[in-house]
């Protein structure tokens, strides 16, 4: 069997000995979504922040295997994590107005992220107008702070940053969550179509399981820490094993009931 | 930002004049008479009389503080009984010293107590940490006269490391004369390529530069400490790490720019206090600057010039506080857009 | 006593500035009995034992006159504290008053005590309290005076805000609407209601005004000899402070403790109170 472009193997993540995320398997390879579903609390943040190699800052420990195109991530040196963070593993946060410092101009922090990957200065100013029109946005948005663009815009230029770096895989932390549904509609259209035509390995984390069974191609169910049950989304919704996930489908709203 | 600046201005001109009022009605109550102290000590009491009315000093204060404000706008801030000059003349020439001593002290103030707070910040409850947190609360609790003693005691004429007083060495006034253009030294002789000179400024400005520097940098190294350990938990530190960056860019360039805005709030506040900290150092290193000019119009009564001094000061620290809410508005656009 | 023990251990900070503080005051208070020489630290003299260096007789040497260092030391903690002490009850009268009327009624009351803090506010502290010090006969009451002068204003903006916040709360509304006099509100709810920001600022304040007084003393605006002020001391012990460095080190060194004391006690004080609220001074 071929390797997935980013397999999880057994990860573990803890907080003073007190496990809070723990993950047997997961893969997503590229072009396709993969959605980690549970509730709030359930460790889905953690595990992202695993995959980055970023528990450390947050004071939890991390065991297991995270591996990027057979490489693997755990325990590699802090410098070498660095060149593969944001450049080929990105992420988009749940919070766009936070996610940005507002003393910023958003162009400013794409461009300084782009240098610091090694772009110059004219390949990073040329790539960043790329993507921001691969997003649908004007890039004269780059100038502007935090503050004066919606967060469905912000959000855009998140994944406008991603698609600049050329990342192969992209975390998606609740990133639709704080966004009217109409805005999340475009930010999920955006996804669909980083994942067909630029190929790309997208996690997408979320509670809401309407919007998981709509955007991901397979599933993962967390609850309390634990993956409980995966597979392709179809099936799992059609043919739950797990009684939570039963109970998570049953509280789904749906239009016209 | 043009309505902004103009009403700042504006309610800077109505203080400095209410100080001014403050100011002579302050200097009114001064028990001892004046125009003896201009006559000098055996002058008869026509002569006395003579003098008061020359002075001015028999018309009424209101009259007295009419005049004077008409007189500081064209430049007449009065004059000195004590050095029979014009006190803005005096004054011009004991200020750049003193500013000179504020700015350098301003300046170390800033370069070392920014990267203090940022590395206490980094590394909360570590060693270094609680070294700087005290280091800190030190610097504000220090009697600056008192430590202007013991550095000069110890590293002037003990470890003979520094010089003792002064602005710069006398001596050099024959060998490299001094080309006087801004009345600041160090600029002086850097701008005429004096460099004997420059090096001499340079190393008599170290002592007092340091003794008054202690209290700013306790302050700006608490507050930046504080303010990023704030901002830490934030969710846009979490992203710019997520984006690759080391550590030392995620807190000096991200983080940092966010503590801008309390350090530059206080830097005015800080200038003020340093200015009147300065003020206490002077006489203890022969700085010839407001400080010993003050000291002096004190001990004669010299209300002009007590008055000139506490005006100069007082416009100083205004326009101090202008500047700074000026460039804080520039830093955060946040107070921009509101 | 254990909730307390416990207290300490998590805010060293309170326990070490708390320590020092309530030593200092403690010596302040029983000083004519714990001072091995209480004449020295007034108008004595014994010139026949001037100058001379720390010993098991004069644990901090004798001036220059021949007091004894060490009881002049200890006898100034009743010299500065309690300078300190009045300039902040006279600051808190003023101040709070003034601040809770400006915040309370608003409109031009507001306008005119504000703009008259606002003057009073453009002048560092220690400036203005020079200003004054100058023009005023120079003994402790006068410095008392002149630093107050110059430290009310702060009080006033602070509680301004506060006040003009609880004025408009809706049980103040209902008071005034049942025709309740307004200085009974003022006294009852408004001013109660105003005054935390105020203890946390007055903890942090003490060791400036310490600082100030001291400055002053320093100038000879302040304490006379033969009052044992620090300052003074550290300014008479100027001239011989080459040879004779125990003149000037620990007068100073007190200064500095006491500062210190009172100023990680303010910072622990915040810390624990009220995190937001302060005026950095």
């Amino acid at each position: 069997m071929s390797q997935a472009k980013l397999e999880v193997r057994d990860l573990r993540v803890s907080f003073a000995g007190h496990p809070v995320a723990s993950v047997p398997e997961l893969n997503v390879d590229g072009g396709e979504i993969v959605g980690l579903a549970g509730e709030s609390g359930s460790g889905k943040s953690m595990t992202i922040l695993a995959v980055l190699g970023l528990a450390g800052t947050a004071g939890a420990a991390v065991t297991g295997s995270v591996r990027l195109d057979g490489q693997e991530l755990i325990g590699l040196s802090a410098a070498r994590l660095r060149a593969i963070r944001g450049r080929r593993i990105a992420a988009i946060f749940q919070s766009p107005a936070l996610a940005f410092n507002p003393v910023f101009r958003v162009g400013a922090i794409v461009s300084r992220t782009l240098r610091q990957h090694g772009l110059s200065g004219a390949e990073a100013t040329a790539r960043a107008d790329a993507a921001m029109r691969s997003v649908l946005l004007p890039p004269e948005l780059l100038d502007r702070y935090p503050a004066q663009l919606s967060g469905g815009q912000l959000q855009r230029v998140a994944i406008a940053l991603a698609l600049a770096l050329r990342a192969e895989v992209l975390l998606a932390d609740e990133p639709t969550s704080a966004l009217d549904v109409t805005v999340q509609a475009e930010v999920l259209e955006l996804l669909r179509e980083l994942r067909d035509s630029r190929g790309m390995a997208v996690l997408f984390v979320s509670h809401d399981l309407a919007v998981i069974a709509e955007l991901c191609d397979r599933v993962a169910i967390m609850r309390a820490g634990q993956v409980v049950e995966q597979g392709p989304t179809g099936q799992v919704i059609a043919a739950p094993r797990h009684d939570y996930t039963r109970e998570l489908l049953a509280a789904v709203p749906r239009l016209g009931e | 930002m043009i309505r902004y600046v103009t009403r700042r201005v504006a309610l800077a001109i109505v203080v400095v004049a209410g100080v001014v009022i403050l100011t002579f009605v302050i200097s009114d109550v001064v028990p001892g008479d004046p125009a003896a102290s201009w006559a000098g000590p055996h002058a008869s009491a026509a002569q006395i009389a003579r003098a008061r009315h020359y002075l001015g000093l028999d018309q009424p204060l209101a009259v007295r503080i009419g005049k004077y404000f008409a007189g500081i706008l064209s430049g007449n801030w009065g004059t000195s009984i004590h050095t029979h000059r014009p006190v803005l003349s005096d004054i011009g020439t004991a200020a750049p010293a003193t500013l000179e001593l504020v700015i350098a002290a301003l300046i170390i103030a800033v370069l070392v107590g920014i990267p203090l707070g940022l590395a206490a910040a980094r590394w909360p409850g570590g060693a270094l940490d609680h070294v700087i947190r005290v280091g800190s609360v030190l610097g504000v609790s220090m009697p600056v006269f008192w430590l202007a003693l013991i550095l000069q005691l110890v590293f002037a004429q003990r470890l003979r490391l520094l010089p003792v007083a002064g602005q710069y060495d006398p001596n050099l006034v024959f060998s490299h004369p001094l080309t006087v253009r801004t009345q600041f030294p160090v600029v002086d002789s850097l701008i005429s390529g004096n460099w004997p000179m420059l090096g001499s400024t340079l190393v008599h400005l170290v002592l007092p530069a340091l003794v008054v520097a202690a209290y700013p940098v306790g302050v700006i190294a608490r507050i930046v400490r504080a303010q990023v350990l704030d901002t830490v938990g934030e969710a846009h530190v979490q992203m710019v790490r997520s984006l690759g960056f080391p550590e030392r860019t995620v807190f000096g360039t991200f983080a940092m720019r966010l503590a801008w805005n309390p350090v530059t709030s206080v830097l005015a506040l800080v200038f003020a206090y340093s200015l009147v900290n300065t003020f206490l150092v002077e006489s203890i290193f022969d700085w010839p600057g407001l400080g010993s000019y003050a000291a002096a119009s004190v001990s004669t009564l010299d209300t002009p010039a007590i008055v000139g001094v506490t005006l100069f000061v007082a416009v100083i620290y205004v326009v101090a506080n202008l500047v700074v809410d000026l460039v804080q508005a520039a830093l955060d656009p946040r107070i921009r857009l509101r | 006593m254990s909730r307390f023990g416990r207290f300490l251990r998590a805010n060293p900070l309170i326990a070490t500035g708390g320590v020092i503080a309530l030593l200092i005051v403690l010596i302040a208070v029983f000083a004519p009995l714990v001072v091995p020489y209480p004449a020295d630290a007034g108008a004595a003299t014994h010139p026949e034992i001037a100058l001379q260096a720390p010993s098991a007789q004069h644990l901090f040497g004798t001036d220059q006159v021949g007091r004894d260092v060490f009881s002049r030391v200890l006898a100034g903690a009743r010299v500065s504290p309690v300078v300190a002490l009045f300039v902040l009850l006279i600051s808190c009268v003023v101040g709070i008053s003034l601040g809770v009327l400006a915040g309370y009624f608003g409109g031009v009351t507001d306008e005119i005590i504000m703009r008259i803090t606002d003057i009073f506010l453009a002048f560092p502290p220690l400036l203005l309290a020079l200003a004054f010090a100058t023009v005023l006969p120079a003994n402790l009451t006068s410095l008392t005076i002149a630093i107050a002068i110059s430290w009310w204003p702060w009080y006033t903006r602070l509680v301004r805000g506060q006040a003009a916040s609880v004025a408009g709360r809706p049980y103040v509304e209902a008071c005034r609407a049942l025709g309740i006099p307004s200085w009974r509100i003022l006294l009852r709810h408004v001013l109660p209601n105003s005054v935390t920001p105020v203890i946390v600022q007055v903890s942090l304040d003490v060791g400036g005004v310490i600082l100030t007084a001291s400055a002053l003393s320093f100038l000879g605006l302040g304490a006379q000899d033969p009052t044992p002020d620090w300052g003074l001391m550290v300014a008479e012990g100027q001239n011989y402070f080459t040879t004779q460095w125990w003149l000037v080190t620990f007068p100073g060194l007190a200064i500095l403790i006491t500062a210190l004391a009172f100023n990680l006690l303010g910072d622990g004080l915040r810390d624990v109170l009220d995190p937001r609220r302060v005026l950095v001074r």
